[in-house]
């Protein structure tokens, strides 16, 4: 089960108005790479991970990740919250803007509304793992994009925090997979 | 919400972090002795700070007690808070 702590992971400032900016960000709330995809994904493979170090790593970091898309989803929030519709109209935001007014919503930066396609759950815990592993460094790239195109400081040092946790959990699964490969072994030579 | 809150509040989500760092590091090395008593320092002293700031301005999540009227659906909410301070 979950329950709400009414807080942040990371406490966001945000000192611009910048729609553009907001409609880039928003790759990582529902993007392939993005904080939903990562939550629902290691989630979703917790079921059939055969070591309890796995189902640990899998449950704490899809609740971190759900976390994170919280930090998106603010970012994206305060970056449209006080822009009139005239700052809008002309950049990337506006076609959210038609569909969704100032409210974050699960698509990509392009558009393309999130799909549990982004994800695979495979019952192998080393094809699952990869996948994790794997997904993490995507995250830290698409990160390190976005840190380049931010010019909001406030926005800029959230980003920097989020793609720190990628490499994080990036090692934490990858000794995730060795506990789990190293148990197969045991079993195979029995 | 005033400095003084947003201070405060600051200094839990910074315990928290440390948990949630330590908690993810014993997940995989269960064994390791010294992170455990880390984590549990950090775990105390978080229940610490929360319920001094529970008391003061709330609570942080609907299983903890509340004043009259409840207080839980309070604002300013995490994603209203402009963090100047830090």
């Amino acid at each position: 089960m979950w329950i709400y702590e009414k807080k942040l992971q990371y406490p966001v400032r945000v000192d611009t108005t910048n729609p553009t900016l907001a409609a880039m960000i928003i790759e990582q709330f529902g993007g392939p790479d993005g904080e939903l995809s990562a939550g629902i994904r290691y989630l979703t493979q917790r079921w059939t991970m055969p070591t309890n170090q796995a189902k640990a790593v899998l449950t704490d970091i899809g609740t971190e990740e759900l976390a994170h898309w919280e930090i998106i989803g603010t970012l994206v929030w305060r970056l449209v919250k006080d822009a009139p519709v005239d700052k809008i109209k002309g950049t990337p935001f506006e076609a959210h803007y038609v569909n969704h007014g100032k409210s974050p919503f699960p698509h990509n930066a392009a558009g393309a509304n999130w799909t549990a396609s982004y994800i695979q759950s495979k019952a192998d815990p080393v094809a699952d793992l990869h996948e994790d592993m794997a997904a993490e460094e995507k995250a830290r790239s698409t990160y390190e994009y976005l840190i380049r195109v931010s010019d909001d400081p406030g926005v800029t040092d959230a980003l920097r925090f989020l793609r720190q946790r990628e490499i994080v959990h990036f090692q934490r699964f990858g000794e995730a997979l060795r506990i789990v490969q190293e148990d197969m072994d045991c079993r195979k030579y029995y | 919400m005033d400095r003084e809150q947003m201070d405060s509040l600051v200094e839990l989500m910074e315990t928290s972090f440390v948990i949630t760092e330590t908690a993810l590091y014993l997940d995989t090395h269960p064994n390791d002795e010294r992170a455990l008593q880390l984590h549990n320092t950090y775990s105390q002293r978080y229940s610490e700070l929360k319920s001094i700031y529970q008391a003061k301005y709330g609570p942080l999540k609907n299983t903890e007690m509340s004043r009259y009227p409840w207080g839980y659906i309070d604002g300013p909410w995490p994603w209203e808070i402009n963090f100047t301070n830090f």
